[in-house]
């Protein structure tokens, strides 16, 4: 499985994502965001970081940069496109996913382990996944999903939310939410589910002895249902 | 010709910078401090004379980028 990460000044999370998706066998490779186009991929990350110093609101500025009209061109024809923390913030900036990540409701840098919930597994990223509880990690300030009612209803209905923070025993509440997150949405997918932007970082959870396996087994799931 | 623009948070969305800022002003005794909402200021110098065109060129950036309707108004002054 080709895949390709996309690298703005201020992204630091790319060569974390690097390392994760090469450990589990996909052919990566890097993309500048200056470049015209995206060399073939079945899958697209857009990763975490700071992407022009969060200026304006986060993503905001990234989700204009040249390289852009070939991630929409790509996810529109039904490519795989990954966005992780600041990588979710484009998505939403772009458009290709609904609503915005803002502020986090205690004003505060949150970096921690946290348990998400999967809440669909009718999709390339998260069907047939063993587990129905992710531990992740996440290091943000922007992660306090937003949108409008009529956006959370048809997010709802047709069963677009991703992954939910939780506790440890899939406690879904305002006490096992980090940042205030409505609904303690910490993922969503766009309609068709080939568009996938949620704040926690899988690649922060690939070996057993650092970190946990648990973002192992979202990447090798997502090789898995290619094959 | 230079257009001015002010971007705020729509009513009923959570400002919770405006928030701290509202209970540290009551903390320093602006007792009758009811509410605070921040906001951003932009200063557009648009190579255009006419006020009308300009204005219209700044509304289309408003709607493009400065502002994210899902949460934001702007109002250009």
């Amino acid at each position: 499985m080709r895949s390709s990460v996309i690298i703005f000044p201020g992204s630091n999370c790319d060569r974390d994502m690097d390392v994760a998706l090469k450990k589990f066998g996909f052919k990566n490779q890097m993309v500048w965001h200056n470049d015209q186009s995206i060399p073939k991929s079945d899958l697209i990350v857009l990763p975490g970081g700071f992407s022009y110093g969060d200026y304006l609101r986060c993503g905001s500025i990234a989700s204009k940069s040249k390289i852009i009209k070939s991630v929409i061109d790509f996810a529109n024809s039904g490519g795989l496109v990954l966005g992780i923390c600041n990588g979710f913030q484009i998505l939403t900036e772009t458009g290709l996913l609904n609503g915005i990540l803002q502020q986090n409701k205690f004003l505060n840098f949150i970096c921690s382990n946290v348990y998400v919930k999967v809440k669909d597994k009718q999709n390339k990223y998260f069907k047939d996944l063993k587990k129905d509880l992710l531990e992740l990690h996440i290091a943000h300030n922007e992660g306090n999903y937003f949108c409008s009612d009529d956006e959370l209803k048809s997010l709802e209905d047709n069963s677009q939310i991703a992954v939910t923070y939780c506790g440890v025993d899939g406690t879904e509440n305002e006490k096992t939410n980090p940042n205030g997150a409505i609904k303690n949405i910490a993922g969503i997918f766009n309609k068709n589910k080939n568009i996938l932007g949620m704040m926690p970082h899988p690649e922060r959870m690939i070996d057993k002895y650092l970190s946990g396996e648990d973002g192992s087994l979202f990447f090798k799931n997502i090789l898995d249902n290619f094959k | 010709m230079k257009i001015k623009v002010i971007v705020t948070l729509k009513n009923g969305v959570l400002d919770p910078q405006g928030k701290a800022i509202q209970q540290t002003l009551n903390g320093m005794n602006f007792g009758n401090v009811e509410d605070v909402r921040q906001g951003k200021y932009f200063e557009i110098e648009v190579k255009e004379k006419d006020e009308k065109k300009a204005k219209s060129l700044v509304d289309d950036m408003c709607k493009k980028l400065l502002a994210n309707l899902v949460i934001e108004d702007y109002k250009i002054v």
